[in-house]
């Protein structure tokens, strides 16, 4: 069985908890461990670089930290703006020594700058990918709309990850799990990330705009693979609708959740009865 | 003239970016999804810092442009001079705080920021009904979402009790050190 890091984040504890459940429940099928960093903290979000940029630095570099002192050398992050959080802080650490003494100074414990960040989809292609198609047992037969809003494929010279305008990770994994991904417009496109509770109407818009395409393409459900996104595409689906005057009854679930059901996983071992828009296939 | 020039070269000091290489071709704007909100889209961002005009730049960290970027990273992406105007908004907000200069139409959002950054403060993780009861208690939006808190119980999606981790004095320590 092969052991890796796991950064949850604080929304895979509360209002995402389905899709730690999923993400665990993916692991342990392929048979992998997945052990939680040591008393992590809150990466900082969007709100600690808005508001300092030392601070948002420090708190990711604690995890990165933490993570490197028991021994892990790769990191599975779920929720992409952790993820790119992580990512973007040993990056900066890694070119600007300086800088990265100042920090180690400010959280009290050393860091080296070596851990692999992975992302659910890096995860899956690294370690799961070459078993999928074999452990497909309910092809997820399906037209879907994969759905990687923005903190998941920029800044790409820094998480390397993907193409930007037009990624293709979510849509070959979701092929092979038996899925027929569609060609739309609003894969990388914003979903309003941060503003859920302080500027709603943005999420309704720009959300709203993500949700009618899919569905206007014939999409069955869209797959994502942020807690964030997530959030503002089902728990915000009333001000969706009242903003697109259409009710859109499309159902936004995790790439976990997706390739738990194709893998033979029941519905309630993923998660699925956790969400606000019902979850009518699978 | 001299006073007006420190304000940018502090600026690109602290982002590394150089303001002088934008050449104001727009795709920055045409590319935010955010900015019919705002005041000055990002092209004109770079354009009144280009001027090092100082009343500019104050107008800058009043603006609601700043608050209102996502950092959703599209303009750097797609800036042919790959100039790192994400970078440039962080500094602005941070500058705007530290001097008092919110945008009073923006105040909600940072009232959200500081809910979340006091949330983590305290227990070292976010702890959501504590970053609303926080956030309302800033805003006085008493009643925004009330229906959505029960559901989300329901759906165990809101645990009650926030999980305080044992390095809370460690965060306590970050938090103090980089003056937050």
């Amino acid at each position: 069985m092969k052991k890796l890091g796991f950064y949850p984040g604080c929304s895979l504890k509360g209002s995402s908890s389905e899709y730690a459940q999923s993400v665990l429940a993916v692991a342990k099928a392929f048979d992998i461990e997945l052990e939680e960093i040591n008393d992590w903290n809150c990466c900082g979000a969007t709100a600690a670089h808005n508001m300092n940029k030392e601070l948002a630095l420090s708190l990711s570099t604690r995890i990165l930290a933490l993570a490197e002192k028991q021994g892990f050398e790769e990191v599975v992050v779920p929720c992409a703006a952790c993820y790119n959080r992580l990512t973007v802080t040993q990056h900066e650490l890694n070119k600007d020594e300086a800088l990265k003494q100042r920090v180690s100074d400010i959280i009290e414990m050393p860091i080296s700058g070596n851990l692999q960040i992975l992302n659910v989809m890096q995860l899956i292609d690294k370690y799961v990918a070459d078993r999928l198609e074999q452990k497909v047992t309910t092809p997820f037969g399906h037209k879907v709309a994969c759905y990687y809003g923005c903190l998941l494929v920029r800044p790409h010279n820094i998480l390397k990850f993907d193409r930007l305008e037009d990624p293709q990770s979510m849509d070959i994994l979701m092929k092979r799990s038996g899925a027929e991904p569609i060609e739309w417009g609003f894969k990388t496109e914003c979903c309003g990330a941060g503003f859920s509770v302080s500027r709603t109407d943005v999420v309704a818009k720009l959300s709203g705009n993500i949700v009618k395409d899919a569905a206007d393409r014939g999409a069955e459900a869209i797959i994502v693979a942020c807690p964030m996104c997530q959030s503002n595409l089902d728990m915000r689906r009333p001000q969706i609708n009242e903003y697109l005057k259409q009710k859109i009854n499309i159902s936004v679930i995790y790439i976990t959740q997706a390739i738990g059901l194709a893998v033979g996983l029941s519905p309630k071992e993923v998660g699925l009865q956790k969400h606000f828009v019902p979850v009518k296939i699978g | 003239m001299i006073a007006n020039q420190k304000s940018i070269l502090e600026l690109q000091q602290h982002t590394g970016v150089n303001v002088n290489r934008c050449y104001q071709c727009g795709k920055c704007s045409a590319g935010c999804q955010l900015a019919d909100e705002m005041d000055f889209p990002p092209s004109m961002v770079m354009h009144m810092l280009q001027t090092r005009d100082e009343e500019l730049f104050q107008q800058l960290l009043n603006s609601k442009t700043i608050w209102l970027c996502v950092s959703c990273q599209n303009c750097i992406e797609r800036c042919p001079m790959s100039i790192d105007i994400p970078q440039i908004m962080d500094y602005l907000r941070e500058k705007s705080a530290g001097e008092h200069k919110i945008n009073h139409q923006s105040r909600d959002i940072v009232a959200f920021h500081r809910a979340f950054l006091d949330s983590i403060k305290y227990t070292g993780r976010l702890y959501e009904i504590g970053l609303i009861a926080g956030y309302k208690t800033r805003t006085f939006h008493l009643t925004q979402d009330v229906k959505l808190a029960p559901k989300m119980y329901a759906k165990g999606k809101l645990p009650l009790v926030p999980e305080m981790i044992k390095g809370t004095r460690n965060i306590k320590g970050i938090f103090s050190k980089t003056k937050i």
